[in-house]
């Protein structure tokens, strides 16, 4: 971009397209994020990711739950006494590392998909409500996610999850509700801003009714930090699952799940290394993807930072 | 000054209410009453249950049941555990220094390891070393600590055989607990070999529990260091012939770090969710693991206690540094 300003004319300093019009802002978006070598790494990690998931039935070489009791802790392949038949090794019961693990990503996606789109919509609901009306329900609102972001989220889930009972339809539930109070402060900020322009006045002579403001006219004006939040949230969302899962609190065996596969092969931490490293392995790279994604993401909408 | 610290304490009471508000919800929702508990699986005759539910407090309407709950709080009396029959006040209070030493140490790590770092990023941004920084705290931001702990353990322990597995200390070595701080009270039994055995245990549990609020530290200073670094009085003391060195300690660093004490205040939270996983796996006796202990056996009057006194916990730490913070910065001050 500074190369095109320095040759053209000044006031065409955007023209680096064949229009003079500016460029269409999810290209600019996109420019910005693929600039950033983590981001796109951190995207094509999450695309793997999706891809495994949605797929597993056919990528993983065996079922995640059949015990082959005649190869129980088999090695990795490049190690002596590893077979191709089990390319990362077996467990202690016998079953196939590799497609556990697939079949892992299907549950840490599902969890993550799950519980942000609960506090995603629920958080949006809360800080449009507090945003829009201030007074009363702000207060009582903000007050209660105050008192929520009070406690450490691994606690609260641990305790909602006490309460509810362990297993892996609570877990996501508990996730949810712990990540609440974030996705609703940004909201409310969010919309306080956008409260103040000309826009929404104008919408509100023109007739607008408080739903169709609240949603339609607002809320997509309010989408670019929810959309960062909601990316890091998802790999909030899959550390908290698996240490609910190590925990006990989570997915219950024999459910593939990163967290809990690691918990129910600790005895096994010095016979055999991989069945502790690779679900461990796992959960680090999918929460280091979501994590680079929304740190690119938020590079690229933050218009600070562009300059 | 006094007026601002009595309006940032005011704040707190409606928070610890709310906190209280919660704890109690969270331990009525549960399915069954405490009667249905004690009954067991043999069940109960509708009568002895009545007069039981009764006896209890149970039938009366809920706010009055808050409001006796609040009463027992304020008083002191968070209940009894039931699996040990001990106040449970009076077991957080034995256990807390545990968790309070190792959370300690693991903040000094982070600070020792971390405020380089960052600031070493900041001031050699874009070269081989920044990346270097970013990239390793990125990940150990992203880290699994649980599964950090037993690659730790796996390594140190298990292979290299140099730091032990778990507990506090060597059972060999007995000393009266004076300050409840193991390393404290292993050095003022003055044997050297206890101190010595008390630091072995704390080092594999302080890396693990340190790693996310040391990333957290490095990268909020290197963010902060870039910040101060391109202001204009930072300029200007370099312009008068001030060393590069003297620039960055001395006027660029009191800066930044104002946001990185935030940042610090924040990670106490972050300290007792991980103190939760870390001595799980290092059967540390300290909080953490004596709520999971009681979530397993359904210990509810300890659950209960526990979160609420580790939340006032982390609302004071708070405050203090709201206060604190108000101190460094006139100007927080005065425009509150």
């Amino acid at each position: 971009m500074s190369e095109s300003t320095l040759t053209e004319m000044p006031g065409s300093a955007e023209a680096t397209s064949a229009s003079d019009a500016p460029p269409h802002p999810l290209r600019e978006l996109m420019r910005y994020f693929f600039q950033n070598r983590g981001a796109t790494v951190g995207l094509a990690v999450v695309c793997v990711l999706v891809l495994l998931a949605l797929f597993a039935d056919w990528v993983a070489p065996h079922s995640a739950t059949e015990q082959f009791r005649e190869a129980t802790l088999a090695p990795p392949v490049w190690q002596d006494g590893g077979s191709s038949k089990f390319i990362l090794g077996t467990d202690p019961v016998g079953r196939d590392m590799l497609s556990r693990l697939i079949y892992g990503t299907r549950l840490s996606l599902l969890i993550g998909f799950v519980s942000v789109s609960l506090s995603l919509s629920l958080g949006v609901v809360l800080g449009l409500l507090a945003g829009f009306f201030r007074g009363v329900t702000e207060i009582a609102i903000m007050r209660l996610m105050d008192v929520m972001l009070a406690l450490p989220s691994l606690l609260l889930a641990v305790a909602i999850v006490a309460i509810l009972g362990p297993g892996l339809i609570n877990a996501m539930y508990a996730i949810g509700i712990v990540m609440l109070p974030h996705f609703a402060r940004l909201t409310r900020a969010a919309v306080i801003g956008e409260m103040a322009k000309d826009y929404v006045n104008s919408s509100r002579i023109a007739g607008a009714g408080t739903l169709r403001l609240m949603f339609i006219c607002i809320l997509p004006n309010c989408a670019a930090p929810l959309i960062v939040q909601a990316t890091l949230g998802f790999s909030n969302a899959i550390l908290d699952a698996a240490a609910l899962g190590f925990l006990g609190l989570g997915a219950q065996p024999p459910t593939p799940e990163w967290g809990s596969m690691l918990a129910s092969a600790l005895e096994f931490i010095q016979s055999a290394w991989w069945v502790v490293t690779f679900p461990g392995l796992a959960i680090l790279i999918s929460v280091l993807a979501f994590n680079l994604m929304g740190d690119g993401l938020r590079d690229a909408l933050d218009p600070k930072l562009k300059q | 000054m006094l007026g601002f610290i009595l309006r940032r304490a005011g704040l707190v009471i409606p928070t610890f209410l709310g906190i209280t508000v919660l704890v109690f919800a969270l331990i009525h929702m549960i399915p069954g009453d405490a009667v249905e508990a004690l009954s067991g699986e043999r069940g109960m005759d509708p009568a002895r249950y009545a007069r039981l539910v009764h006896e209890f407090g149970l039938d009366r309407p809920l706010y009055v049941q808050y409001l006796d709950y609040l009463g027992q709080v304020l008083r002191g009396n968070l209940g009894a555990s039931i699996s040990t029959h001990e106040p449970v006040l009076s077991e957080f209070l034995t256990l807390f220094p545990a968790t309070l030493e190792l959370s300690f140490c693991a903040m000094l790590l982070a600070l020792l390891v971390g405020l380089p770092a960052g600031i070493l990023a900041a001031v050699k941004r874009n070269t081989f070393l920044d990346y270097t920084v970013m990239g390793v705290s990125l990940t150990g931001f992203s880290m699994p600590i649980f599964w950090w702990a037993l690659l730790l353990i796996l390594l140190f322990s298990v292979t290299l055989g140099w730091t032990p597995v778990s507990g506090r200390i060597d059972i060999l070595y007995d000393f009266p607990p004076v300050t409840g701080f193991m390393l404290i009270d292993s050095l003022l039994s003055g044997d050297a070999g206890a101190f010595k055995s008390a630091l072995s245990h704390l080092i594999l549990p302080t890396i693990a529990l340190g790693t996310i609020p040391l990333a957290v530290v490095a990268r909020m200073t290197r963010s902060a260091m870039l910040e101060v670094l391109r202001e204009d009085y930072v300029r200007t003391a370099r312009a008068k012939g001030i060393s590069r060195l003297r620039v960055i300690t001395i006027h660029a660093l009191r800066n930044a770090l104002i946001p990185v004490v935030t940042v610090i205040g924040l990670q106490v939270g972050t300290l007792l969710a991980g103190a939760i996983l870390t001595e799980t796996i290092f059967s540390w006796p300290g909080i953490g693991k004596w709520l999971v202990y009681a979530i397993q056996r359904r210990d509810y009057p300890v659950v209960q206690g526990g979160i609420l006194l580790s939340a006032s916990i982390i609302i004071l730490v708070n405050l203090s540094v709201d206060i604190l913070y108000g101190v460094i910065n006139p100007r927080i001050r005065r425009s509150t």
